[in-house]
């Protein structure tokens, strides 16, 4: 178990390290910061001049080991084009985002949970093929059309919920909720759509096995044979899969956000990008791919926490 | 000459294509025929803003789908940004195929140290989804299509690697090969003569689940506005420039929105079918 934990810290510090080389040697080489601080007028020699007095001439890895670790104590620099400091504006965006993130996958797996083992236990009946063919057209709907699909029905239409704006949660927790609905149902109902097909399947398994049929031979329902021996095991696969989705809302954000105008990490660099702040990009997309291997770095903890067979694993 | 039964196994039936995959099938062939037929006929010109009919619903002033608010015809439109789509779709998948098969061969061949180096950088490099590389290079070269097809493009590589590399991995362990090994073949024979020809299939498979992933990247960018330029017809630009008139006029962002989901689903769907026939061990595991 310590062996294995010590594995994975290790590969989740090894990606680190060579995603954020990667990000900002894209972002640094040719003098792409001083390039984009002169904008379109800037001479080739005015360049060549703002880039070495930048220091962005010296030795690529010495300007990567000053930035990343900066970075580590959350000092991302300042702005050439809006003149603030990047940090601290990157984690009051993170904590807006984190909001969005949350929410939607817990409509993900609000959504996923029963469909997905209403439409096991009832595999092969009419009900059951509905159930999985409405999953089926979720996926194929990407969250910016739902979107765009949900203002136009209960914002536009029904003027029940507001169609876009960010309320804070600490001075009006009731608006923020209603802000929040329709994004968190925008990016949250396309994955509990996908997340369902993998329910489905879990169950499915599981409800083949032999230790089930045990059960439904001593008088339990399918629904408690399941809930008392199937789904422990059920939840494995499931997992996986949620760690893929939480990297999915995260990067989905960039747009759910864009749309609702929420202020969070997505929005920002999303404007970052098209207004060519290219440090602002670099701190922003390193702290979102940081966050997606860090999810994936805990699903992998959590497969030990809950599948005992894994642990015994040590010596591989 | 021995009994023809003994040599050669009888082929197996090929099972009859789902009416999912036929559904799939036809909207894609679909949407092939809008680009194709756009090339030389379109309802209109599609530059032509029809003033007196702005913001119109279908069938008024003939056009089919109505207008936008500048008075241009969305079935045009609609139909020239079928061509982006799918002309993003096929440099960017065609991109990852032909950078990612050799890798996954090649990963799957090689001893299993430097295998399993390949497939740890291929996760690092999958933690970079589609948008995110976009962003950065829209950010330092400015937002274009060509931007998002190697966006796009480079982000599909580690899905084909990962891929190909479990399929060369079984064609390795057959008896075929390790008859090649023994009379003496050499590693780069053995990859183009019995590899390349075995996991073919699975490419064709890969292709159209990635031309899917493509078809929702470019989308997103040009909703963005970091994809194709309002010079260029793409029905994620359609749906941004929809977005102002939400309120007043909101078929118009609907028709390029049914348009992406048709084009994924139908995507999405020839792949799993494709993937039903050839490669029988996925075959309902996703």
């Amino acid at each position: 178990m310590a062996w294995q934990l010590l594995r994975r810290c290790l590969i989740f510090l090894i990606s680190t390290a060579v995603a954020s080389f990667l990000i900002f040697w894209i972002i640094d080489s040719d003098c792409g910061p001083a390039r984009s601080a002169l904008g379109i007028g800037g001479t080739e020699e005015s360049v060549q001049a703002l880039c070495t007095q930048m220091g962005l001439k010296r030795p690529l890895i010495v300007q990567y080991w000053e930035w990343i670790t900066h970075a580590a104590t959350g000092d991302f620099g300042v702005s050439y084009i809006s003149r603030r400091a990047i940090g601290p504006q990157i984690f009051d965006q993170l904590s807006v985002t984190l909001w969005l993130v949350l929410g939607a996958i817990v409509v993900a797996l609000v959504v996923a949970l029963p469909l997905g083992m209403a439409s096991a236990l009832r595999h092969g009946k009419v009900s059951g093929n509905i159930l999985a063919a409405i999953s089926q057209i979720g996926i194929a709907i990407p969250a910016f059309v739902a979107a765009l699909l949900l203002v136009l029905v209960f914002a536009v239409r029904l003027r029940w919920l507001p169609a876009n704006g960010y309320v804070v949660p600490a001075s009006d927790p009731a608006e923020f909720l209603r802000h929040m609905i329709l994004p968190w149902l925008s990016l949250g109902l396309v994955q509990g759509a996908v997340l369902a097909r993998y329910v489905r399947s879990a169950v499915l398994d599981e409800l083949g096995q032999d230790y089930l049929r045990t059960a439904r031979a001593k008088g339990l329902t399918p629904l408690q044979a399941l809930r008392r021996h199937g789904l422990r095991n059920a939840s494995i696969p499931v997992l996986t899969v949620i760690g893929v989705q939480l990297v999915t809302v995260l990067v989905g954000a960039v747009i759910i956000e864009r749309i609702f105008t929420i202020p969070g990490i997505g929005k920002g660099l999303a404007d970052a990008a098209q207004g060519q702040d290219l440090l602002t990009v670099q701190g922003m997309v390193l702290t979102l791919v940081v966050a997606a291997l860090m999810i994936s770095f805990l699903v992998d903890v959590l497969y030990n926490v809950i599948d005992p067979r894994l642990r015994q694993g040590a010596g591989r | 000459m021995s009994a023809p039964a003994t040599r050669t196994p009888p082929k197996p039936k090929r099972r009859p294509l789902s009416p999912l995959v036929i559904f799939g099938l036809v909207v894609v062939l679909f949407i092939v025929l809008m680009a194709l037929v756009s090339f030389f006929w379109t309802p209109f010109t599609p530059i032509y803003t029809d003033l007196k009919n702005r913001s119109v619903g279908p069938f008024t002033g003939g056009h089919w789908l109505g207008t936008d608010r500048t008075g241009r015809d969305i079935a045009t439109r609609l139909m020239l940004g079928a061509r982006t789509t799918l002309y993003v779709g096929i440099v960017a998948v065609g991109i990852a195929a032909i950078i990612g098969t050799p890798l996954g061969i090649l990963a799957g061949m090689v001893r299993p140290g430097a295998s399993e180096f390949i497939m740890r950088t291929n996760d690092i490099l999958l933690a970079f989804p589609a948008l995110l590389i976009a962003l950065i290079l829209a950010a330092k070269y400015g937002g274009s299509i060509t931007t998002a097809m190697i966006a796009i493009g480079v982000a599909s590589i580690p899905g084909f690697i990962r891929v190909i590399r479990s399929g060369t991995l079984q064609v390795m362990s057959t008896d075929y090969v390790k008859a090649a090994r023994v009379a003496g073949r050499r590693g780069p024979a053995i990859a183009v003569r019995h590899v390349l020809p075995n996991v073919a299939g699975l490419v064709i498979v890969q292709a159209s689940s990635a031309y899917a992933i493509a078809i929702l990247a470019e989308a997103a960018l040009s909703f963005l506005g970091l994809g194709a330029p309002p010079s260029v017809s793409s029905w994620g630009r359609m749906l941004y420039e929809g977005q102002s008139t939400m309120t007043t006029d909101p078929l118009v962002s609907v028709w390029p929105g049914v348009a992406i989901a048709l084009a994924v689903l139908g995507f999405n769907l020839l792949g799993d079918g494709l993937r039903d026939r050839y490669d029988p061990r996925m075959a309902g595991s996703r």
